[in-house]
């Protein structure tokens, strides 16, 4: 992989430090007084979504890390982990849940998501940032207790738990955000 | 280009009223140094003359027929100084610089510089009007109308801005005198502080050391609620500033810096033709184009024919309008960045 100097560093490059991937998430320019530039940079690691600072001056270089991206989806979850099947090549690879994310317990068979590999291997994914779901069980709301703002837990299909609003019955399908695990819709029909 | 703005790339990056600011600043500007007896001067943005500065990339042209290389000027200190040594006394001048690379929130390639220099006047001195042309600056924004509250109260203060030698900023800030310290320790610092140094940060770089630790540990901390000055850097980091053989001899140079931005750089000037050409030597390597060209330059023939005493000042005055406004980079106040220059 290529070497990348510190005048190309901008938001977004992919590097190796200790021979692990990161995302250059933000990247300042200093230059105090009569010195020589200086570049601060706040690093996510792509492995375990650590945040790392690193500091170069010019005419220092990294190396570049050899990140794809391509398209998959979801095929099942066993015992440890998650396996997708990529898109073109119809490859299996499995995830652990960490790597997957948060979000890993709205995924159901079939979920498009983007792959994100690193020296070929898949080391993340981009899931849908919304989600429908089934709710498979929850409270009946008391009679006449209907508002909106109160909220009760539900059991969706996956298997994840979710707070929704007591109007939301067993059967309903729901729009949940995969990144924050809020409730967003009842589906109509 | 391939901005995500795409068509829209025509418009300007900072908001009207911003620019309106700037207008009345860049008139409080002229009016000051009107009114401190200063004479506006203009010289040439390219030039046969480029930096002493090491650190410092110009942008490198051509005349058309010409066979010698010119230079979009990185200050106008050369020109100003050539203008001191034929008479003049108290001169300033409102342009344009030009820094090749430098590019960032607090960065642009080129940008608006302010410089001035007074005959007989002592960096002590200059740092003084420096703290008048602050304050000035700052009551005029927030005269005008879109001043927020908050931010007028942080700039308008009475108290004297801070003053503290680069020495007293690190002990201060960092633990320990940047003057005396030994090689070996500074890694030790950093590394008590968890903060890697950058990958080619070489052992006995005294100076790359210490502006590491001074990003690090010292800038941030700098005019946090008080405008601060920092004066007498290590005599390594002198440029064109004056050296006081002290023990150990320090340049004299100041920087002001508000909320951990700096905002100028004033310096004693070097008047001692014999000791730049010395300077020049020690800067760059033997008979570099470079080093032939600076001992060649007008600057040395201006020293040589007689440099009065005197103190000089650079404003980022990008940079002073940017916190003016409570805006968090230039391009909030710059009509077209680089990006869209």
């Amino acid at each position: 992989m290529s070497m990348i100097s510190t005048s190309d560093f901008r938001k977004g490059i992919k590097i190796l430090i200790d021979g692990r991937p990161y995302l250059m998430e933000t990247c300042e320019f200093r230059k105090p007084g009569k010195g020589q530039a200086i570049y601060k940079t706040k690093l996510r690691n792509l492995l375990d979504n650590t945040l790392l600072d690193r500091t170069y001056k010019s005419d220092d270089s990294v190396e570049g890390a050899d990140i794809r991206e391509g398209k998959g989806s979801f095929l099942f979850k066993d015992k440890t982990s998650f396996v997708f099947m990529d898109a073109n090549t119809y490859e299996q690879h499995s995830l652990t849940p960490e790597a997957v994310g948060e979000g890993h317990t709205y995924l159901v068979e079939g979920t498009e998501c983007g792959m994100i590999y690193w020296n070929d291997r898949l080391i993340g994914v981009m899931m849908p940032n919304h989600m429908v779901l089934e709710v498979i069980y929850t409270e009946q709301a008391p009679r006449g207790n209907t508002a909106t703002n109160v909220q009760k837990p539900a059991t969706l299909e996956t298997g994840a738990t979710v707070n929704v609003p007591a109007f939301i019955n067993i059967g309903d399908k729901i729009r949940v955000d995969t990144r924050t695990g809020e409730y967003l819709e009842r589906m109509k029909g | 280009m391939s901005s995500v703005a795409g068509e829209r790339d025509f418009l300007p990056t900072a908001p009207i009223e911003n620019l309106r600011l700037r207008a009345a600043l860049l008139e409080a500007v002229r009016a000051f140094f009107r009114d401190s007896g200063y004479l506006e001067v203009e010289t040439p943005l390219l030039s046969a003359d480029a930096t002493i500065d090491p650190n410092l990339s110009p942008f490198v042209t051509r005349y058309l027929h010409g066979n010698s290389e010119l230079y979009l000027q990185t200050s106008p200190e050369f020109a100003m100084k050539r203008l001191l040594a034929a008479g003049h006394t108290a001169i300033y001048q409102v342009t344009h610089a030009f820094r090749n690379g430098e590019i960032g929130r607090l960065h642009n390639p080129e940008y608006t510089i302010v410089e001035w220099y007074r005959v007989d006047d002592t960096y002590r001195q200059q740092m003084g009007v420096v703290e008048e042309l602050v304050r000035h600056v700052f009551m005029v924004s927030r005269a005008k109308a879109g001043a927020s509250k908050e931010r007028a109260q942080a700039f308008t203060t009475s108290r004297p801005f801070g003053r503290l030698s680069y020495k007293e900023a690190f002990e201060r800030h960092a633990g320990f005198d940047p003057l005396t310290i030994g090689l070996e320790e500074m890694p030790k610092i950093a590394a008590s502080r968890g903060t890697v140094p950058p990958p080619g940060l070489a052992a006995d770089d005294r100076d790359g050391w210490l502006n590491f630790l001074l990003v690090e540990m010292v800038e941030p901390n700098l005019g946090q609620n008080l405008p601060e000055f920092v004066y007498d850097y290590p005599s390594s980091q002198a440029a064109l500033a004056r050296i006081r053989r002290d023990d150990p001899p320090v340049a004299e140079r100041f920087e002001l810096y508000i909320r951990g931005i700096e905002i100028c750089n004033g310096y004693q000037e070097l008047t001692d033709c014999e000791e730049l050409r010395e300077r020049i030597r020690e800067c760059f390597p033997d008979s570099s184009s470079t080093m032939k060209r600076l001992l060649n330059s007008r600057l040395i023939d201006a020293m040589e024919a007689g440099l009065p005493e005197c103190s000089g000042v650079a404003l980022g005055f990008d940079r002073l309008v940017m916190l003016a406004a409570g805006a968090e980079s230039l391009a909030e106040v710059m009509p077209f960045p680089f990006s869209r220059a």
